[in-house]
């Protein structure tokens, strides 16, 4: 530990991870990105909150009615308030964005860095096997097996986070299989480092940019995959609603009231948005290559 | 090279023979047969239909006469459309599949590519945000949104293109190929861009530029072919992201084509015509991705001289 | 009348983070014919000052403030970008200094090699190959009927920079702008580009700019010499005059810092052997699609090692040093042969095993960007080791970590600093810290000196030596550079495709070379005049 007497003489340094923060704040496009993403998911979470309306209260004699003052966003043919129901989707949307995010993660971190830090013949058995994985018809799997096994929600997490692993996979290997060759590795090595630690201490932290820019990128793919699904009729089923089903009953009757169309499909390219532009921004910021010099 | 084909090829029968053995038990296995809606059948009438498919044989017995009939190219009878085969359903959906995929493609390619290299010539100016900003509204935008949106205010409020079918009225098939392209040429375009930057940094262009060459010279014939290959390395995923985002395309703009009809027998659980789709896809897209690989290569002297080690 | 008269050039660079000047009011004339060198460290502004006079940085950022560059009666700095593309490669021709990343690797080189006649003389292209053809033969390409058809990648590095500079030549340019040209090559090829430089020279009457940052090479090629520092001009006259009469105090700090003569070897007779390696073999197994090809590194090496002396591991690029010294350490795990280290035996231990080995043996790498983990404060770095094998307590971390900083002349201050806010000679003195961190009786320095400036080379040399002294340390140091070697080590072994060639006293091997490699390695090191000052 530092003791006090010293400590006012030191110049304090700037880590990487400082370095990345002050050049992300200064990426206005990833900053209104990540304050979009905030403010929709507050929305969502405090959706009850927010709105005086019941997800499913109906009102029959209302109908569908345009956006007014009562209703920001207008109503649904069933006189359902539409904002209400676009915040208790995003509910969904995002819960199976961020879950299915999770799965990819955990599988494929683990896989990754397994078949990198092993290297030789247990990497290329591994890889190998994702190459094959990878080289299956995946959206067909997926909506071949909302059909055979329902729609339900579980499943949904499942599938995603099995299509989604696999690049995962690839990147964490290719990370640690690049660092395993630096120089500092090697030191630690030579220090008589164990096993554990050179994971913990020089490998994680320097490995761990790329895998959360990825992940930030992992969560858009993500939700569209399901919104696709939900479109097609596979994915979640009335009562529960996602932006994907949304979109799709909008489609229904885009004819006669548009904006039951035209505002989920806005949230979701909206939520689309923030997510891209904030992972574009990590990237840039976290880019340990660009920050060398 | 040749080695590079022939490892390939060898690496996509068993992705093959994966597809066939996981679509076929998942498939069997699903609650809920064929026949299962038509509360009405009798059983022996039920009993004979089974029979006629062959149902009534142990699992494993099917599965080896299914491999048996693919092996030989037959997908076997439809369930649901009674007297057609599988060949002639995917046959008479494959035409309009296969010119929605090649307008898409191509509109996503030549576009994606223009504005790509436009953009990396331009960088940090208003020539790089403006195609930039479009791409990733292509890609926040997707096929089932795009598609209805642009049925609303091209087809229904402007009036300016019909808003169904495939090849019936002049102009049907622009929106259907433009949506479908839209997010391909999004991606096409970022990279592009990114290829092209990291080329044009290389110092091999600076040596170009040192030589005198012509600006179009340094880049046309210097930067373009290593700054294309990620693009070439996508075509292969591309192509089947094209296949499903045909199932959307196909119905939402109602084409008769491969897509929808995998959508329906999905919903019909018309066992043949998944398996035979799905199966046709897979090969569709092993093949596909074959090409992309080889032509990646090609484009790169030492991965095509066989010499893999740098 | 000079071919080349550039007259007060300032250049700058305009970034967010403000105005750079990147060279200042720079003036040199050039005959046809004549060579001159231009030298300093990095960031001097050698290299900016020739690109600015093609038209060759990027701008924005970077702008020319002033000055004129007359080049045949046309001031460079006024031409417009399609003026500049007529006299690129044209009248004024460069070779840099990476040839592999230099060349395009997409294409064959004799597509590459004819376009400055293509557009140039708008010869056909017929025509433009037989040139070509000629023209590779002359710069000394075998079979160039054939090889002209090839890749970049098919050629080795020397042969790459030989095609570089037959295209450069092609257009037959009346000046020639060499940028670090021979850096990226190992000395003995080095040497042959030099002579082909010259040869080439003479013979078309060429006049050449060469830039580098080795005063050794500067001495052998350059008739002019310009010694730049930040930017500004230090020194500028005949290349005798500078090397046998410097007039700044800069030019002749420079000159101090190349490494020369040896240093006084005691008598080792009376002392014990630290550590006897025998027959030691190192293979790689390479998978290569299937095809399992095995590489011998390092090839039944055996040689012994006393306490406090340093042992010089010379050899070229490929040669197994490297290997060897991580095989030593059982970072590469030997395939089969015998390290005894103080009595044990270290080869088949296990990394539990070598546990307690691993403190008494440390390593310092060559690249002082990659041995560092960028996420870890100077602190963090030197404390590892001290907290690993339990040689500091909690109380104590932080006072023993100071005193490292001190031995390795690192300021206090800096001990909560990252490594990206160091220069590349601090940041060696980091790692030279870690490596002294747990009192090891043997280091092994894989060429810790060649990524750094001259003058920093120096002090990093002077420091080892020092802590050699004070902690009586046992070393094996390995480098390229013979000069570098011969300055600190007692013995030196000389190792090539695997095999130790021959090992001997260093002033034994200095004197009187055995072997046919020694030998034209030691020719292709010493340039006369600067071995004779």
């Amino acid at each position: 530990m530092m003791s006090r007497e010293f400590t006012q003489y030191y110049e304090q340094g700037t880590s990487l991870w400082q370095d990345a923060w002050i050049r992300l704040r200064k990426n206005r496009l990833a900053v209104i990105g990540g304050m979009l993403l905030i403010i929709i998911t507050l929305l969502c979470l405090l959706a009850p909150v927010v709105s005086p309306y019941g997800y499913e209260q109906q009102d029959l004699v209302l109908g569908a009615a345009k956006p007014s003052l009562h209703h920001w966003l207008g109503t649904d043919v069933f006189g359902r308030d539409l904002f209400t129901r676009i915040l208790y989707g995003g509910r969904i949307s995002l819960m199976v964005g961020m879950i299915a995010t999770l799965v990819a993660l955990i599988i494929g971190v683990t896989w990754g860095a397994i078949a990198g830090y092993a290297g030789g013949r247990i990497d290329a058995l591994m890889m190998r096997f994702v190459d094959i994985v990878y080289a299956l018809p995946f959206m067909i799997f997926v909506v071949l097996l909302m059909v055979v096994f329902g729609r339900n929600l579980l499943l949904l997490f499942i599938v995603i986070g099995g299509v989604e692993w696999l690049t995962m996979a690839r990147i964490v290997r290719s990370q640690v299989q690049g660092l395993k060759q630096l120089e500092f590795i090697e030191a630690a090595v030579s220090l008589g480092l164990s096993n554990w630690n050179i994971i913990r201490r020089h490998l994680i932290p320097n490995a761990i940019g790329p895998v959360i820019v990825y992940t930030t990128l992992t969560i858009p793919s993500v939700m569209l995959l399901e919104a696709f699904i939900s479109f097609l009729g596979l994915g979640i089923q009335p009562p529960q609603s996602s932006w994907g089903s949304l979109i799709a009953d909008g489609v229904d009757t885009m004819e006669e009231f548009p904006w039951l169309l035209i505002f989920p499909g806005l949230m979701l390219s909206l939520s689309l948005f923030a997510l891209n532009f904030l992972g574009d921004g990590l990237r840039d910021a976290l880019d340990v290559r660009t920050s060398k010099d | 090279m040749w080695r590079f084909i022939g490892s390939r090829l060898l690496q996509a029968i068993p992705v093959l023979f994966v597809v066939i053995t996981l679509t076929f038990f998942l498939v069997r296995f699903a609650p809920g047969g064929p026949f299962s809606s038509e509360k009405s059948v009798v059983p022996e009438v039920k009993r004979a239909l089974e029979a006629q498919y062959h149902l009534d044989q142990p699992l494993i017995v099917q599965y080896g006469s299914y491999l048996n009939d693919i092996a030989h190219g037959n997908f076997g009878p439809s369930f649901k459309y009674p007297g057609r085969s599988v060949n002639e359903l995917i046959a008479a959906g494959l035409p309009a599949t296969a010119e929605l995929g090649f307008y898409a493609l191509f509109v996503s390619v030549i576009v994606g590519m223009a504005a790509g290299i436009i953009a990396a010539l331009n960088q940090n100016t208003w020539r790089d945000h403006v195609p930039m900003a479009a791409a990733m509204l292509g890609i926040c935008m997707p096929a089932f949104l795009l598609g209805p949106l642009m049925v609303l205010v091209f087809g229904l409020w402007l009036e300016w293109l019909p808003v169904s079918g495939w090849g019936e009225v002049p102009g049907d098939k622009i929106l259907p190929s433009l949506t479908l392209g839209a997010a391909y040429a999004a991606y096409v375009a970022r990279l592009t861009r990114s290829g092209m930057l990291e080329v044009l940094s290389q110092d091999y262009i600076r040596t170009a530029r040192a030589k005198g060459l012509p600006e179009y010279v340094v880049v046309m014939k210097h930067a373009l072919r290593g700054g294309v290959i990620p693009v070439v390395s996508f075509l292969g995923p591309a192509f089947a992201g094209l296949l499903s985002g045909s199932f959307v395309v196909e119905t939402i703009f109602q084409v008769p084509g491969l897509g929808r009809f995998f959508v329906q027998a999905a919903f019909n659980r018309d066992y043949t015509l998944i398996l035979g789709s799905t199966v046709f896809f897979a090969v569709l897209i092993v093949v596909f991705n074959l090409l992309s690989d080889v032509l990646a290569a090609w484009l790169n002297p030492r991965l095509r001289n066989g010499l893999s080690n740098p | 009348m000079p071919l080349l008269e550039v007259n007060h050039l300032s250049v700058s660079f305009h970034t967010r983070h403000g105005v750079v000047k990147a060279v200042n009011n720079i003036s040199f004339s050039l005959e046809p014919g004549q060579t001159l060198g231009i030298v300093g460290e990095s960031g001097s502004g050698k290299s900016v000052c020739c690109y600015a006079l093609l038209g060759l940085l990027p701008s924005p950022p970077a702008r020319i403030d002033s000055g004129s560059a007359l080049f045949s009666d046309t001031n460079l700095l006024n031409c417009s970008e399609s003026e500049l593309r007529l006299i690129r490669g044209n009248k004024i021709a460069m070779i840099f200094q990476d040839p592999m990343t230099s060349l395009n690797p997409f294409m064959r080189i004799g597509e590459q090699m004819i376009e400055p006649l293509m557009y140039h003389r708008k010869i056909s292209h017929r025509d433009a190959r037989a040139h070509a053809i000629a023209l590779l033969e002359e710069v000394g390409i075998r079979n160039p009927t054939y090889t002209i058809d090839s890749y970049p990648h098919e050629f080795s590095g020397g042969m790459r920079q030989r095609v570089m500079i037959a295209m450069a030549l092609i257009a037959e340019p009346q000046l020639l702008i060499a940028d670090e040209p021979t850096t990226a090559l190992d000395v003995t090829v080095q040497r042959q580009i030099l002579e082909l430089i010259n040869e080439l020279r003479r013979k078309h009457n060429l006049a050449v700019i060469f830039i580098s940052h080795d005063l050794g090479v500067i001495a052998d090629i350059a008739d002019q010499v310009l010694v730049m520092k930040a930017g500004y001009k230090v020194e500028q006259g005949s290349v005798h005059s500078l090397f046998t009469n410097p007039s700044d105090g800069y030019t002749k700090q420079l000159l101090a810092a190349i490494p020369r003569g040896s240093k006084s070897v005691p008598d080792r007779s009376t002392d014990s052997t630290l550590l006897q390696v025998q027959n030691l073999t190192t293979r790689f197994k390479l998978y290569d699609r299937g095809q399992r090809n095995e590489f011998i590194a390092v090839d039944n090496v055996g040689f012994s090692l006393y306490r406090g002396e340093v042992l010089g591991l010379v050899g070229e690029s490929g040669s197994g040093k490297s290997t060897l010294g991580r095989s030593l350490l059982n970072l590469i795990p030997p395939s089969s042969g015998s390290i005894v280290f103080d009595g044990d035996q270290i080869v088949g231990k296990n990394s539990n095993q070598m546990k307690p080995w691993r403190r008494r043996m440390q390593m310092i790498f060559q690249d002082p960007y990659a041995s560092l983990n960028p996420r870890m404060t100077i602190y963090d770095t030197l404390a590892e080791p001290l907290i690993l094998h339990g040689l500091a307590s909690k109380q104590s971390v932080e006072m023993q970590v100071l005193k490292l900083m001190d031995d390795v002349g690192l300021a206090r201050a800096y001990i909560r600093k990252y490594p990206h806010e160091f220069s590349g000679g601090q940041r060696q003195r980091i790692a030279i810290g870690r490596a002294i961190a747990t009192k090891p009786e043997f280091v092994i320095a894989d060429e810790p000196v060649s990524a750094l400036d001259v003058t920093i080379q120096k002090q990093i040399l002077e420091l080892l030596l020092f802590l050699v002294e004070r902690h009586n340390l046992s070393m094996l140091f390995i480098s390229h550079d013979l000069a570098v070697v011969r300055f600190l080590c007692d013995r030196i072994m000389v190792m090539q495709h695997g095999r130790i060639v021959e090992t001997a006293a260093t002033e034994t091997m200095w004197s009187s070379p055995h072997h046919d490699y020694t030998r034209k390695l030691l020719s292709s090191t010493a340039s006369p005049l600067i071995l004779n000052q």
